[in-house]
């Protein structure tokens, strides 16, 4: 693992949906750890349970869903073993989240100003005067101009991207060293998309916090992340510091991936897409999850399930072709580097 | 390039300023223009009114008194003196449903309101926490509402003994189903709002969360279903009284009274008439106007 402190420590967390067709593991035993005052990056396709993984660490995964098992360790601390009044104390004060829609994350009935005040009443027990004055400074922080005006507008006076940054300023209230931001730039259009990632990283230097960012969006993982975990069907597959991770990814998912991105610093003669889809939960393969797609699958792929190992520089990979028990070409080159074009 | 963007936004918030200072109109007024255009619901509004400031009032304004039994002059025509005639004491019949009024209203408004109380909290709770709990309330709703309506009443009426506080409390009982029926449904979808989970992300508390995030959120189907449940809380009501479990004599309630017109239908048509009228005309306001709330409250026929 990377040798840098840990703030959070999730070891073999597993997430069950119980629905009438049986248990759903959308989480299944994955494994990271957010190194202090960097950024993860958590990228995978829709329903890898990258969300899922989210919503774990900050127990708000509700019926039918459970935490069946794992350690999730905060600062040293595991958080499943605290009660759920312990837990409130934590969310929002120690860790915040940030959502995906800036449109449906406000509540339209309430002013912005008495939406951020609520993370002072809750946490700090401040009252209506004391809670306006540092919301006003909050939104300063996040880049919103005559804050005060703001403070007594409803959210649907606000176009996406401001109510983005009311978002933030709501989660940032109570200063976290933790923030875990689901996908915050998928629903805002390109411009305000820079904005927004400029402005958590200007927030994460001056507040010190690490972040946790989970998007399907490999552009946002290369400009932000400093260390990314590639999900797959409920999976860490490959773990990684960012610079390693673009330039010689080892998984033959993480490949894919990129493979199938398009990029301005290569020649690219076109897209290579990942064959096949992701599999439904009910018919999850036996071995390796992404063996029925992997161009490089033997039978022991498909057969057994590989574990995440250690392969050296703080890199971490589930797949079989990196261990000795690998029966298939052993000379298999899994990423070729395509010459760039600047030499 | 962050302060660029930040004078980009300020010439944006300029005009947004602008577009603020149109003024807004304030829900009430916005509400009520809505309602002014479903005329008849306006009237059934109007006539709620009506009737309710006539049963605070109109007791002050009577000579008579409802139990005034004037044995020489029973059995009289409406006329100038007795408005909609006697009965068969002599009672005038107008004031008795004057001072009858308070009792039908407070019957509907009473039930509808202890029903409201205990269903909408069943209801929440049932779909806020699910699995379990949503299972083992909605399982005894379930044994509530396979009585019929009637037929529960008169249990309970039987088992309390029959007195207008019994009946009151009585469809109150069959009224709790409604609630938290209604109330579950829009809690499910309330549950499932983003910014619900966003707001549980910064530490709320289920109670906090229920009360400012959820309870707004239920609050219009309640409304309308308490304005339609009032009519049929009458109704109930009154068909308790006329069975003689409810209103007890000579108390002035109009499903009593209608009773007591029954045995001269033929012959003192009116006896039955009046209460049987009043009875038609405050159900009848109420379920209007309940309609044209319901239109009024959704945000989806706005405009």
């Amino acid at each position: 693992m990377s040798t840098n402190e840990s703030i959070l420590e999730v070891t073999d967390l597993r997430t069950s949906f119980f629905t009438e067709g049986g248990e759903v593991k959308a989480v299944d035993g994955v494994t990271f750890d957010v190194p202090a005052g960097k950024t993860l990056g958590i990228v995978g396709e829709s329903g890898s349970g990258k969300s899922i993984t989210a919503m774990s660490i900050l127990q708000l995964i509700s019926h039918p869903g459970k935490i069946k098992g794992g350690e999730i360790k905060f600062r040293g601390k595991n958080l499943l073993d605290l009660s759920e009044k312990e837990m409130r104390k934590i969310r929002g004060n120690q860790i915040s989240m940030i959502f995906q829609e800036p449109m449906t994350s406000l509540n339209p009935t309430y002013t912005v100003g008495q939406q951020i005040r609520e993370s002072y009443k809750i946490h700090q027990g401040l009252g209506k005067k004391e809670g306006s004055k540092r919301a006003i400074e909050m939104l300063k922080l996040v880049g919103i101009p005559s804050p005060e005006k703001r403070l007594d507008q409803y959210p649907f006076e606000l176009s996406g991207g401001m109510r983005q940054r009311v978002m933030i300023a709501m989660a940032l209230a109570c200063k976290p060293d933790l923030l875990i931001a689901d996908e915050p730039t998928t629903a805002l259009d390109v411009t305000i998309q820079a904005q927004i990632l400029e402005l958590i990283k200007e927030l994460q230097d001056e507040l010190g916090m690490s972040v946790v960012m989970i998007t399907h969006d490999l552009g946002v993982v290369a400009e932000t992340c400093d260390y990314v975990a590639v999900m797959y069907c409920g999976k860490v597959v490959e773990y990684a510091d960012v610079r390693t991770l673009f330039k010689n990814p080892r998984h033959p998912y993480t490949v894919g991936l990129l493979k199938s991105l398009p990029r301005s610093d290569r020649d690219q003669e076109e897209l290579t897409p990942i064959k096949g889809t992701v599999p439904s939960p009910d018919e999850m393969p036996v071995g390796c999850r992404f063996a029925p797609r992997c161009p490089f699958a033997t039978n022991l792929c498909h057969e057994k399930l590989p574990s995440l190992d250690d392969v050296g520089d703080g890199e971490q990979i589930r797949c079989w072709i990196y261990t000795d028990e690998w029966n298939g070409d052993p000379g298999v080159k899994v990423y070729e580097p395509e010459r760039t074009t600047e030499g | 390039m962050a302060n660029q963007n930040i004078e980009q936004n300020t010439d944006h918030s300029e005009v947004e300023l602008q577009a603020m200072n149109v003024k807004k109109p304030s829900p009430w007024k916005d509400f009520y223009k809505r309602l002014k255009r479903n005329k008849a619901a306006l009237i059934g509004f109007y006539t709620i009114v009506f009737l309710s400031i006539v049963s605070i009032v109109g007791p002050f304004l009577l000579s008579m008194d409802p139990s005034d039994v004037d044995v020489i002059n029973k059995f009289s025509r409406p006329s100038a003196e007795h408005w909609f005639g006697t009965d068969h004491m002599g009672r005038d019949i107008f004031t008795r449903i004057v001072y009858g009024m308070k009792y039908t209203l407070g019957v509907g408004f009473g039930s509808v309101f202890l029903g409201a109380i205990m269903g909408v909290p069943l209801g929440i709770v049932a779909g806020y926490y699910g699995g379990r709990i949503d299972n083992f309330i909605m399982r005894l709703i379930d044994i509530l509402l396979a009585f019929p309506g009637i037929l529960l009443a008169l249990a309970i009426v039987s088992i309390l003994g029959g007195s207008l506080v019994n009946v009151t409390i009585a469809v109150a009982i069959y009224a709790i189903p409604g609630f938290a029926r209604i109330v579950r449904g829009s809690t499910l979808a309330a549950k499932k709002l983003e910014y619900v989970d966003a707001i549980r992300a910064l530490g709320s508390s289920d109670l906090r969360i229920i009360f400012k995030h959820i309870l707004p959120n239920v609050s219009s189907p309640v409304i309308v279903n308490a304005t339609l449940y009032i009519a049929s809380a009458i109704l109930t009501a009154a068909g308790l009284s006329f069975l003689g479990m409810g209103a007890q004599p000579p108390m002035p309630e109009w499903g009593a009274m209608l009773n007591d017109g029954r045995d001269y239908i033929f012959d003192a048509g009116y006896i039955a008439f009046f209460p049987g009228m009043a009875i038609v005309i405050v159900v009848l306001a109420f379920n209007i106007f309940g309609d044209g709330l319901r239109d009024a409250l959704d945000p989806k026929l706005k405009n």
